[in-house]
């Protein structure tokens, strides 16, 4: 950051516009849609299946994976011109092992119920491939501040995903939200009853076929070409 | 005993399997399997490091990390408690393992290294193989031989699951999708669908 810091002072513009310059916002927003990690870059799929048939241990997720994306981007970052290339994967590794652990133990401390749900899930964020495919792609490459800001976005882009399968597995699922009923008694003396087949696993995978299917229709330029 | 091992070993292949009960493996399981004889390769990979990196990650959780582990060490050490190095410890192992592997694989057996190489460095990133030593501390497996079963069987399973699912996507090249679920979105559907014809194994007792 004092880099940055230092060519703001020189060029007398004030820093926070620097900051939020807008090229430095696109690498924030460019995640949530059109290079959403999930649906386009294809990274990290395996834990945003399993921890959304409910929607809080899924917000629980896509906090923990922003918070370790958007931290080890930062200190690869920072680490990158001393890191030798040879063995950069491990290196990556362990950052991204240690900000987990501290994650996990905050989050047994914190939410215990939470994290029990989540079971080894909150461990695999670690082989989570959206933080390595970040680091390789982006955090290897760029200064601290946007590799930063493309790891928070890349977190929130994926949070999102997992927020929108949770909403409708548990909303169609098991008529909740967030533990609340949301499906009013009446519904269900009138003779409806829950989709048990959106709590179970792969209902996850259709959906989220389903949600790119209607990203890639409004978005025409996502569409795979013929091979 | 024996039958114990077996009914593991059966579940862990069908019931509890890595790919569809789990969602493990997906980035490696979506990327790869666009024909059967690369991902029958990768598969073979996973199930030779998984039979390794198990029972490796077994033996450390028990002499090492569980509290009580280290009282082989000195009485001294008996309530020293560190299961919270666990994550940091398993994959340092297996990123290690993978690497000893493609080095001893590239010098003893040039062949099986030129069809198995480009893969052995992706699978220490494969969340199966980490969700398979994360999952046998979880559920507390007490015998090396129960680790490495488990280990066995959820090899096989992935891989069972890889070469389906590359059999399906073959064929799948002369049908007609819908252009904006082409590719990703589709392979995505059919997982789901197979996953649901898994199903069917739930319930079984051996």
């Amino acid at each position: 950051m004092s880099q940055e810091n230092a060519k703001t002072a020189e060029t007398s513009v004030p820093f926070w516009k620097e900051m939020f310059s807008s090229k430095n916002m696109k690498l924030l927003t460019r995640p949530f849609g059109a290079d959403n990690p999930v649906t386009v870059q294809v990274l990290g799929i395996c834990s945003a299946l399993a921890v959304t048939a409910k929607l809080q241990p899924a917000l629980v997720m896509a906090i923990s994976v922003t918070v370790v994306t958007a931290f080890s981007n930062l200190i690869i970052s920072l680490l990158r011109n001393t890191i030798p290339p040879r063995i950069r994967i491990i290196v990556q590794l362990v950052v991204i092992a240690a900000l987990v652990i501290v994650v996990d133990q905050i989050l047994k401390a914190v939410a215990y119920e939470v994290s029990k749900q989540l079971s080894v899930f909150v461990g695999l964020i670690i082989t989570n491939c959206i933080l390595m495919g970040r680091l390789e792609a982006f955090a290897m490459a760029n200064k601290p501040w946007p590799s930063f800001l493309d790891g928070l976005g890349n977190g929130i882009g994926y949070g999102m995903i997992l927020v929108v399968l949770a909403f409708f597995r548990e909303i169609i699922g098991s008529g909740t939200l967030l533990g609340y009923r949301v499906i009013p008694q009446s519904f269900y003396e009138a003779g409806y009853s829950n989709n048990g087949l959106f709590i179970l696993p792969p209902m996850a995978l259709i959906l989220l076929g389903i949600i790119i299917w209607i990203q890639r229709s409004r978005n025409k330029d996502l569409i795979e070409k013929e091979k | 005993m024996d039958n114990n091992l077996f009914s593991l070993f059966v579940r862990s292949i069908f019931v509890d399997n890595m790919v569809f009960s789990y969602f493990l493996g997906m980035c490696s399981f979506l990327a790869i399997s666009k024909n059967v004889k690369t991902s029958f390769g990768l598969g073979i990979a996973v199930i030779f490091v998984m039979l390794i990196t198990v029972p490796a990650n077994f033996l450390i959780n028990k002499y090492l990390l569980v509290e009580g582990g280290l009282s082989w060490l000195s009485p001294a050490l008996a309530e020293v408690d560190l299961s919270f190095l666990s994550f940091i410890m398993f994959i340092a192992v297996i990123a290690a393992i993978v690497q000893l592997v493609e080095m001893i694989v590239e010098r003893y057996s040039p062949s099986l290294y030129s069809s198995l190489g480009i893969f052995l460095p992706l699978i220490a990133v494969n969340c199966a193989i980490m969700g398979a030593s994360l999952f046998m501390q979880e559920r507390e497996y007490s015998t090396l031989a129960e680790a490495t079963t488990f280990a066995a069987g959820s090899g096989i399973g992935w891989c069972l699951a890889i070469v389906g699912m590359a059999a399906i996507r073959e064929k799948l090249k002369y049908s007609n999708i819908p252009a904006p679920l082409k590719g990703l979105g589709i392979a995505f559907i059919i997982t789901g669908l197979m996953g649901i014809s898994f199903m069917c194994f739930l319930g079984i007792e051996l």
